[in-house]
């Protein structure tokens, strides 16, 4: 063993044991795995989130200048982008207003109204602010911004923001810096929100932009509590001028005293705007996002055979995902900050790291024996994948480490995470998904488990039985070798439980009807819908919340001693050169305002009002939040603002400076008397007390502000029953109740119970029910069928005749008397076809022993096979001797192997010799072998027979009982017969009378062709007998036969009973083959032969003349395919396919596929199904010669095949047969022939006409409909 | 080819005219031609605006017709250059007769276009110390490229072809002074240009395979639905 191959199976075992743990403790492998992962991501806490957020860097305001435009040489710990001055220096005033006291008969309005002309006098105080010194005067025109025009795209908004001077904003540029206007307005509220889009909105509105503080701060609302109304006056100043900007706070705070007002004022905010992502960035990027959910699409579109691909498919963009975060967390942890853009590199590294694993471990995991438990099925599948995993994982290490080594950093640093996702992904793949596989598998198993109780109610449950427990140790020790060794244990499918597939529309509209969809996604809408309107509704949810946010934050701030500080007047801004308003005088003020305070408690009823509204009062708190209120906007809203004068922010910076804080306290007279007119008349003062207010007032302003609001939401309340009523109208015809019965057009087809539910959704499953068609006593040998009727011919030499459509047995050859009178002499014989062949070899007949060891590997899989069969058969057990078969398996097994003597026990040399000594003729049935193509020989076909008998007329007994049928065709009402004899019989189906019979030949018949009037047959001795049939008919009764059954046969003559038939040997080509022909296939007026000396040959069926012989397998033909096309298929022993060309003789393309014998052969007009011993059914394309896909089934499944359409194939399996679509390789349906006795193969398999199927059952016949979806197909 | 239009001929079945048109050998060649030409368009545009924004190639104004900021040539240029590389590509694995089975599956041409992309990512964004590096390492991607989804001689071959012809033509056009590129350094153009050509190639091949693969279950497809 050398080194790598121990490396191989170290691993292999280490997998092994890896997937045992995984799948026995999945809960817990899950819950470690998640804490790995938050684990690793908590660094990524620290990181900022990616976008482009603005970067901020605080510096102290003393002492400050502009930075340099180079940073050499400065202190390393300012940012990057601090170099020269700033776009902009941005002073906010924030004022806070209030009226007080609060007086009852005051109405709503009067909240803001008041507060809000109070910002045309402090613009005024600011614009005409000049500072004056020694040195000179400073006005803010000197300093400020100065704009130009607007973008010509803002005509809108352009009577609302500056142009051409300062940039300063407020919310007095709504009424354009008039005082009269907003005197003369008589909605404010109105005027404010002209411009706020409905809806959800993120980016900076108007109403933001020129209030400057965030939408609920401002209390411009006609239900806040608090009364307090702020906002903000905004400059914009260009240059710094310390003494302006101090003179101007130092002023306005001498005008308007913030009492207790602890906001910092020494530092300044610089925010980096990062570069704003284009369209043309953006391209790029969206691009590779495209292909990578291509990839992932399409990656995950190969897992299958699982119970929720969808489920599967998440948990692997999981595993890849937070790999990936894993990693980047890990990075972070350990002092590698990323520089690089995440959004951009991250497809690649998905692709980098891929899904591959995944699939390839669900893949293995799913393909493993069915029947073994889940952990073992993991722990096999894993184990056999591991070692193309650890090499794989090898070589991407490889890789990334040949890049690391490129010393490019970008690269470098994308090869580190690479390597650190990697190792997470294989760590996520082994314990993550390896486990949630084994979930989902368990899941599924549970759920087939489930669905297969109703109808197999006498399996045992897959795992409870003791034999598949003890399969299951033996396969735990060794898996791949041990997969023949158990034919015994019958397992199904998991896939094969899954419904027949129903044309894509039709499947919608179920899931659809079947999960209420669309009721559900109407209900959930209409919960979103009432949500929004609920949040977004200025009476709603969200100011409430709002408010109730807010009212609370000072309560935190309850400690501080609660003013009582006399106000404290600033030494500065004498030199304001306009004192448009007086300050009031703050200390009666302030006792007038305690009072009020009281009598404010009085007026408000215990309970309605929350205990921090009380002890907050009418009090203007600054909280030390409110220095950056800015930090709550929106950080589009300076771009935006910028934005709209054409200068960008993007890689540049702008300064904050500290908000000048401005108090404003307003008594109730002001407020009266700037009331508007219109005011008082539009809102009514509430009389039963303020509080009030918010039950009564929402009606009436509602009214006018949101009606349009709420038409819209009428409006789509109407919409949404509308859309319900259509769609239930739209599901009401097409899912109709009686859903389940329209399958009864199809009158013939045996229905079982439809376990249909309330809806009257039946699975389609429950369409297919076999037709048993029960009468043969041995198992069937021979069947043949033109469509309408079906012939079959079983063990013990019965023919029976059914009629397709129906499945009633219509004649019996011979009749049922004569039969009990052979049944006796079955009771001696023991079937094991070898003893047949001994007995063929004692006898002397023309076989020599050549072929019997030649034709012997082809039988050796059907052993183990009738082993059960035969415990299976309930009518045979009183006619054979189980006891002595069992006995004498085993020898004759024995024998078997070791092939170079006949030495068998001497029971069965009894058994066998008893007959032959009483040289009494007898029928000895052989058992069936892989394929019709392969005859046996049975004992009686011994020259006593007399050669010589005359065809009689008569019914009874008239055919030749002692040799076996090994051939069997039909053609109108005919049935042609070859024996083991050699003899040639033609029957009457119908009246079952023999027709005529020729004996010429003396070895057995192996197979048969019937066109037209010609017969072929296929001999033992290789030699191909060509018959030609002769209709005498009287001369009155030319007629055809009259009943209706035949009328719809047109190319097929019938031959009346009167006729007199003969049929002639024509021609004898003696030497066919040198060996026995095996295959015999007819089309295109050609013959075909196929022989064991591993040579195809060609006849032209008119003149028997020998146009080709076809050399190129390596092994003896055991199939053949022919169709009109004149392309011919021939599967050989040696596993390979050749494709001809009939006309030229030549070899079109050779394919090998199969580990051993190619048992059958199917062509459809694109592709080439081929089925083999090794069990597996592979799709050939046919015009190329590559293999598509191939389906590995079951162990023993047989070999038969049949194409119903173009797309629909059909398979044979243990008890059952299966349908499959061409296309994709899908198993559609399974459908089991019986209940109790699977072990019966299905051998052999007619595709009808009409899309049925006939297939043969142990001793039962079994007539499968396809149903109605798969008709259309046709 | 000739196989499939014999088996076709000898069809006895009459079909619709549009599964004639789908199963006709040309229709079914222009079909995966404008496919792959479309593919071919999109790429020249997004990989075009990679390296327009980094100002690695400089198209003089008055060429530029402003689509997508890149010349108007350009995609078209590309577009039938991928037709005809994406049609060669099986057009020579038959003949050699060596049809190409590594890896033939959409989700493996979806990745080997992402790493494509990857490519003229690299090749335009990140900075490398010196452009002797950058041709290297891209080189290397290129060649880790080939050996990750095509593996076979003929299109390594093919590549190598591509990118000496697409190289030659577009040295032409620099030396015409149709555009120019920044900071050339082989000849006219930059010197990792025959990596990305060499790439392009191998990519547009795979996508041209998988196509043809994919057109005669297209086909079969639509018998079945007929």
């Amino acid at each position: 063993m050398t080194l790598s191959e121990r490396l191989r199976q170290k691993i292999s075992d280490t997998f092994y044991q890896h997937g045992l743990l995984c799948a026995s403790y999945p809960i817990p492998i899950i819950l470690f795995t998640a804490f790995c992962i938050l684990a690793c991501c908590y660094p990524l806490l620290k990181l900022p989130l990616p976008g482009t957020g603005p970067v901020e860097y605080t510096t102290p305001i003393r002492d400050y200048s502009p930075p340099s435009v180079d940073n050499k040489g400065d202190p390393t710990d300012r940012p990057d982008w601090y170099l020269g001055p700033p776009v902009a220096y941005i002073q906010q005033i924030l004022v806070k207003a209030i009226v007080s006291p609060w007086d009852k008969n005051l109405i709503p309005v009067d909240v803001f109204r008041s507060p809000l002309s109070r910002v045309f006098q402090l613009v005024e105080e600011i614009r005409n602010h000049v500072y004056r010194d020694s040195a000179g005067s400073c006005s803010l025109e000197e300093v400020c911004l100065q704009v130009t025009d607007l973008l010509p795209g803002l005509k809108k908004i352009q009577k609302q923001l500056p142009e051409h001077g300062c940039l300063i904003i407020s919310p007095g540029n709504f009424w354009q810096n008039e005082r009269e206007r907003f005197d003369s307005d008589a909605d404010i509220i109105a005027t404010v929100h002209q411009y706020e889009p409905k809806g959800l909105h993120t980016s900076a509105t108007i109403k933001d932009l020129l209030f400057g503080v965030p939408g609920k701060y401002s209390g411009v609302s006609l239900y806040n509590r608090k009364h307090v109304v702020a906002y903000t006056i905004t400059i914009v100043f260009q240059h710094y001028n310390t003494k302006f900007l101090s003179s101007l706070r130092s002023r306005l705070k001498s005008l308007h005293p913030s009492i207790n007002c602890t906001l910092r004022e020494d530092q300044m905010v610089h925010v980096h705007f990062k570069e704003e992502i284009g369209i043309a960035e953006l391209i790029p990027l969206v691009t590779t996002y495209i292909i990578l959910f291509a990839y992932i699409y399409f990656s995950t579109r190969k897992i299958d055979m699982v119970k929720s691909k969808w489920g599967l498919a998440l948990a692997a963009v999981v595993t890849v995902l937070s790999s990936l975060l894993m990693s980047v967390g890990l990075c972070t942890l350990f002092g590698l900050t990323p520089t690089l853009n995440g959004g951009e590199i991250f497809p690649y590294l998905v692709v980098v790291i891929g899904l591959e694993n995944v699939l390839v471990l669900t893949k293995s995991v799913v393909s493993t024996p069915v029947d073994l438990e889940v952990k073992l099925r993991i722990a096999q599948g894993l184990s056999n994948e591991s070692w193309s995993i650890m090499k794989n994982m090898a070589t991407e290490l490889g890789i990334i480490i040949i890049g690391y080594f490129t010393l490019v950093p970008a690269i470098q640093e994308f090869c580190l995470f690479a390597v650190v996702g990697l190792v997470s992904d294989f760590f996520l793949q082994m314990f993550f998904f390896t486990t949630v596989l084994s979930i989902d598998i368990r899941r599924m198993e549970l759920a087939d488990l489930n669905r297969r109780l109703p109808a197999e109610a006498c399996l045992p449950p897959a795992k409870s039985s003791t034999l598949r427990a003890r399969d299951s140790q033996q396969r735990c020790e060794r898996q791949t070798a041990l997969r023949t060794s158990t034919p015994h244990t019958i397992t199904l499918q998991p896939s094969s439980f899954r419904n027949l597939r129903l044309p894509k529309r039709l499947r919608v509209i179920y899931f659809l009807a079947r999960t209420r969809l669309a009721q559900r996604i109407i209900m959930v809408g209409t919960v979103i819908w009432i949500g929004i309107l609920v949040y977004t509704d200025p009476a709603g949810l969200g100011t409430y919340l709002a408010a109730q946010v807010s009212e609370q934050s000072p309560l935190g701030d309850a400690g501080l001693p609660p003013l009582a500080v006399p106000p404290v007047f600033p030494g500065g801004a004498p030199e304001s050169s306009l004192n448009v308003l007086p300050p009031s005088d703050p200390t009666p003020f302030l006792e007038n305002k305690s009072q009020d305070d009281q009598q404010f408690v009085w007026n408000i009823p215990a309970g309605h009002v929350s205990a921090p509204d009380i002890a907050a009062g009418p009090e203007i708190s600054w909280s030390p939040g409110e220095e950056e209120i800015w930090r709550k906007l929106s950080f589009r809203h300076w771009p935006s603002l910028f934005g709209y004068y054409n200068i960008t922010l993007a890689k540049r910076y702008i300064s904050l400076l500290p908000v000048i804080p401005v108090s404003l306290y307003l008594n109730t007279q002001e407020a009266i008397e700037a009331r508007h007119p219109q005011d008082t008349r539009r809102f009514i003062p509430p009389i039963p007390g303020f509080d009030n207010r918010v039950d009564q007032l929402p009606s009436k302003p509602q009214v006018q502000s949101d009606f349009t609001l709420y038409k819209v939401a009428a409006l789509g309340l109407a919409a949404g029953v509308l859309l319900v009523l259509l769609l239930f109208f739209l599901y009401r015809i097409l899912c109709p109740r009686n859903y389940g019965q329209n399958g009864m057009s199809h009158g013939r087809r045996h229905r079982g119970e439809l376990p249909c539910d309330d809806y009257g959704y039946s699975p389609p499953v429950s369409e297919i029910s076999p037709l048993l068609l029960r009468g043969h006593s041995m198992d069937i040998e021979c069947l043949a069928s033109d469509g309408m009727l079906l012939v079959s011919c079983c063990l013990a030499g019965q023919i029976r005749v059914w009629d397709a459509q129906s499945g009633d047995c219509l004649t019996t050859i011979p009749s049922p008397g004569l039969r009990r009178n052979s049944s006796e002499v079955w009771e001696h014989q023991a079937t094991w076809e070898l003893g047949v062949e001994l007995e063929n070899s004692f006898c002397g007949t023309e076989e020599n022993l050549d072929s019997a060891i030649a034709e012997y590997p082809l039988r050796r899989r059907q052993i183990p096979s009738r082993l059960t069969l035969f415990g299976d058969q309930p009518d045979l057990t009183p006619l054979i001797d189980t006891n002595f078969s069992e006995q004498t398996s085993h020898p004759i097994r024995k024998a078997s192997e070791g092939l170079d003597g006949f030495d068998y026990g001497e029971v069965v040399q009894q058994a066998y010799q008893e007959p032959k000594s009483m040289t009494c003729p007898q029928a000895f049935p052989s058992s069936p072998t892989l394929s019709s193509a392969v005859r046996r020989h049975s004992l009686g076909d011994d020259s006593l027979s007399s050669p010589s008998r005359v065809p009689s007329l008569t019914p009874s007994w008239p055919g030749d009982w002692e040799s076996s049928v090994w051939a069997l065709e039909l053609q109108g009402n005919l049935i042609a017969v070859g024996r083991s004899s050699g003899k040639l019989e033609l029957w009457d189906a119908v009246g079952g009378t023999l027709r005529c019979s020729n004996e010429e030949g003396l070895s057995g018949i192996t197979a048969l062709i019937f066109l037209s009037n010609r017969i072929v047959a296929a001999r033992l001795n290789g030699s191909l007998d060509f018959f030609t049939l002769d209709v005498n008919k009287p001369s009155t009764l030319l007629q055809h036969r009259g009943t209706p059954i035949r009328n719809s046969m047109t190319h097929s003559p019938c031959y009346s009973s009167d006729d007199v038939i003969t049929c002639h040997l024509t021609h004898v080509i003696q030497c066919a083959h040198q060996k026995p022909i095996t295959v015999l296939r007819a089309a295109a007026g050609r013959v075909v032969t196929g022989s064991q000396d591993h040579t195809v040959r060609v006849y032209r069926l008119e003149d028997s003349c020998c146009l080709f012989t076809l050399q190129g397998h390596s092994g003896g033909i055991t199939s053949i395919y022919i169709d009109q096309t004149m392309v011919l298929a021939s599967g050989g022993q040696d596993g390979a396919i050749c494709i001809w060309d009939v006309l030229t003789g030549s070899r079109v393309s050779h394919m090998y596929g199969h580990r051993g014998d190619v048992t059958s052969l199917i062509c459809t007009t694109t592709c080439i199904i081929s089925s083999g011993l090794d069990d597996l059914i592979c799709i050939w394309d046919r015009s190329t010669g590559i293999k598509l896909y191939s389906i590995q089934q079951e162990v023993g499944c047989g070999s038969s095949l049949g194409v119903i359409s173009e797309n629909l194939m059909v398979t044979g399996g243990q008890g059952c047969v299966s349908f499959w679509d061409l296309n994709y390789g899908d198993l559609l349906q399974t459908v089991y022939l019986g209940k109790c006795n699977e072990g019966q193969g299905v051998r052999q398999l007619l595709v009808l006409d009409n899309a049925a199927i006939v297939c043969d059952f142990g001793n039962e016949l079994s007539l499968v409909y396809v149903p109605s979806v798969l008709e259309k197909l046709d | 080819m000739a196989e499939v239009s014999k088996i076709k001929g000898l069809q006895p079945v009459s079909r619709g005219p549009y599964i004639s048109a789908i199963t006709n050998k040309h229709m079914n060649l222009m079909i995966r031609g404008v496919v792959l030409f479309t593919i071919g368009v999109f790429l020249a545009l997004v990989l075009n605006l990679l390296q327009v924004q980094r100002n690695v190639t400089l198209f003089p104004p008055d060429v530029i017709a402003s689509i997508f900021s890149s010349a108007w040539w350009v995609p078209p240029c590309c577009g039938t250059a991928s037709a005809v590389i994406g049609l060669l590509y099986p057009c020579i694995d038959s003949r050699l007769g060596e049809p190409h089975k590594f890896k033939r599956e959409w989700s493996s041409v979806m990745r080997c276009v992402a790493v494509f992309v990857g490519i003229n990512h690299a090749s335009a964004k990140v900075d490398f110390a010196n452009n002797i590096q950058l041709s290297l390492t891209l080189a290397a991607l290129s060649i880790g490229l080939w050996w990750t989804f095509d593996r076979s001689r003929s299109g390594f071959g093919l590549g190598i072809g591509i990118a000496f012809l697409a190289t030659l033509a577009t040295q032409l056009l620099v030396y015409n002074g149709v555009f120019q590129y920044t900071s050339p350094d082989f000849l006219y153009v930059r010197s990792w240009l025959p990596c990305i050509y060499f790439a392009g190639g191998i990519t547009m091949g795979n996508i041209g395979r998988q196509l043809a693969m994919y057109e005669c279950k297209v086909i079969q497809e639509k018998i079945h639905q007929d």
